[in-house]
């Protein structure tokens, strides 16, 4: 899926995370902010790229300021914002790329 | 002799102390101290009491009064390496700690060691006394706020060191600690030094804390905003013990000192938890006529000593005594004839700080309420005491000074006092506080024991410590909670947020966490920069 134009999902209360997206110079660039860091930057990270790998995303810039929201938030944040992106508000791939 | 305290690189060589966490050799051999043994290690060993050096008074044409701070701390014969006393009865209101340090700063004095009964927010003025060498050692209940986090970046030069209340105590009375010179902020004061908690504008009620700096620091100041005629009688801290007054514009911001009640907490959750640990205390044996109680100022806590007095006047059971941190709910008990004495230790609302004027609305010390080296203080009595924690782990060690970041940022306070004294130690933690778990394999930084700990209620169910087989044949009777042990509830928490990754320390230890009796329970190692 190749990103089109900047797009952002989630908030930034607390157990939310604000995920943004851009087109990318190449490559998947991912920066991360999180209140938690320390004990889930790792899984985070993971979790992020999982998903935009399975979206078949390979060339965005995304950055994510996490206020400690779960792997689900997180996941279904980096979707939103992804198919915002290329303008895909129907016939979304639920059971498919979006698990 | 006071310990020469100075940072130091962790070494290989470890000792294992009794809740296995490993004290490296080299913080052993510089602060000359023992590995935690366990809770009664020092039962009955006997030491000698050191005393202050006092000069006398005997000329009735001797004035106390000094003009200003610096005046005083000449007098007082200021010194570089000097350690200064302070309590923190005006919580994140007190002015006093900053007002004489900024003194010391302006003098020049450098390598000062600030032994405080806690530290907190109020005292972000000091960071560049830290970063300029004036402060180069901190002995403090714990610290919130910029100095907990200067500390965690290692900018402070020595080990800090955290003791409890009680601990404190018995710090200065050992002699471990000489307190050079204590500045005692007095809401009341006469010319002649005796201090009282009550009255003026700066009214915090009690000055228990702060009991141990009169009898035992070598010079003693009394800073008032509140000049009142002698004698200023009972006094909390006699003149007898009291070297000079000063007089100041402002010791404490009054609104901050003492704050309206709490709201009621309306939060479902802590509902929920707050009735569990009500059924726990009236299911377990010692919820009897006559018994004592110790809780604390939480949303949980004090929704479940509203809820507790209510059966109490429902069943015709009254308490002894409630001991410790004083606020509405139990000042609200003692109207209602549900308590017998309050023994206060620190007001952390208005209704306390009246409160303290009436009889049966006792001022204790810190050291008759935790000192675990005098002759039996007052937690050794008490049946049940209601605590809260940052993290709780599979051995029931509680974490309440290092946050799971590992960056420092809370107090001991009396919570290893308080747990190790109670028949029934009970601990409300919500099982997550967002995405951290609070329940957890380890905790960060041990500071109070498991051995201690006697009851976890979360809001996935209540634990009880193996140990206390007591405890958990009388709630299975009772079916009053439901109950989990300590590793399901772990469980639960890990598999909605997940495991958390151990968080990343650097080499250098930057404090220890000091056990009641004086034994290093654990270490504080500095933060450093995460990375993937």
């Amino acid at each position: 899926m190749e990103i089109v134009k900047a797009a952002i999902a989630g908030t930034l209360e607390s157990s939310d995370c604000m995920v943004t997206v851009e087109p990318g110079e190449g490559s998947v660039e991912l920066e991360l902010e999180s209140a938690v860091i320390r004990q889930y930057g790792r899984q985070i990270r993971k979790i992020a790229l999982e998903t935009l790998d399975r979206l078949g995303v390979q060339d965005a810039k995304v950055r994510i300021v996490d206020k400690g929201a779960l792997d689900c938030t997180i996941k279904a944040r980096v979707e939103a914002a992804v198919y915002r992106s290329v303008g895909q508000r129907a016939d979304l791939p639920w059971g498919g790329a979006i698990v | 002799m006071p310990v020469e305290i100075v940072l130091v690189k962790y070494t290989r060589e470890l000792k294992i102390n009794a809740v296995g966490r490993d004290i490296p050799e080299e913080i052993l051999k510089i602060t000359g101290k023992e590995v935690f043994q366990g809770n009664n290690y020092k039962e009955g060993v006997e030491y000698h009491k050191q005393g202050p050096i006092v000069k006398p008074v005997l000329d009735h044409n001797t004035s106390k009064m000094v003009g200003s701070i610096r005046e005083a701390l000449i007098k007082c014969g200021a010194h570089d390496g000097m350690t200064l006393g302070f309590h923190h009865h005006f919580r994140e209101g007190d002015l006093v700690v900053n007002m004489v340090m900024k003194e010391v700063h302006d003098m020049g004095f450098k390598d000062v060691t600030i032994c405080a009964s806690s530290l907190g927010k109020a005292h972000d003025a000091l960071l560049p006394y830290i970063e300029d060498g004036t402060i180069t050692g901190i002995q403090s209940s714990g610290v919130r706020g910029k100095i907990g986090e200067a500390i965690s970046r290692g900018k402070l030069q020595k080990l800090a060191i955290m003791r409890s209340h009680g601990g404190r105590v018995r710090a200065i009375q050992s002699g471990e600690t000489v307190l050079d010179i204590s500045f005692i902020g007095a809401p009341t004061c006469d010319d002649y030094g005796n201090c009282k908690g009550i009255g003026g504008k700066s009214d915090c009620g009690v000055l228990s804390y702060s009991f141990v700096d009169g009898q035992h620091a070598n010079k003693v100041v009394a800073i008032t905003d509140c000049l009142v005629p002698f004698p200023n009688f009972p006094a909390d801290i006699a003149m007898t013990r009291v070297d000079y007054v000063c007089v100041v514009d402002a010791i404490g911001i009054p609104e901050k000192i003492a704050t309206g009640a709490a709201k009621p907490t309306t939060d479902v959750r802590k509902l929920m938890m707050a009735d569990y640990c009500t059924q726990v205390v009236i299911n377990t044996p010692w919820f009897k006529d006559g018994f004592s109680y110790q809780t604390g100022v939480g949303g949980a806590s004090i929704a479940s000593a509203a809820s507790l007095a209510k059966i109490m006047e429902e069943r015709g059971i009254k308490m002894g005594f409630a001991v410790g941190g004083m606020s509405k709910g139990m000042v609200d008990m003692l109207d209602r004839g549900l308590v017998g004495k309050l023994l206060d230790t620190q007001d952390f609302d208005l209704f306390a700080v009246n409160s303290v004027k009436r009889p049966n609305h006792h001022r204790i010390s810190a050291g008759a309420y935790a000192n675990p080296f005098n002759k039996g203080c007052f937690v050794n009595k008490l049946d049940y005491v209601v605590l809260a924690a940052l993290e709780v782990d599979t051995h029931f060690n509680c974490n309440v000074v290092v946050g799971s970041d590992g960056m420092i940022t809370g107090a001991q306070g009396g919570h290893p006092d308080a747990a190790q004294g109670a028949k029934c130690t009970i601990v409300i933690c919500p099982l997550l506080q967002g995405r951290i778990p609070a329940i957890c394999t380890d905790v960060t930084t041990v500071t109070t024991p498991g051995e201690s700990i006697d009851v976890v209620v979360t809001d996935y169910g209540v634990a009880v410590n193996p140990a206390r087989q007591d405890i958990l044949d009388a709630l299975k009777a009772a079916d009053c909670v439901p109950l989990k042990t300590i590793e399901e509830l772990r469980d639960i928490a890990y598999k909605i947020v997940g495991e958390p990754d151990p968080v990343q320390f650097g080499d250098r230890i930057v404090g220890i966490i000091e056990a009641r009796d004086g034994t290093i329970m654990d270490v504080v190692r500095e933060v450093k920069d995460y990375t993937v």
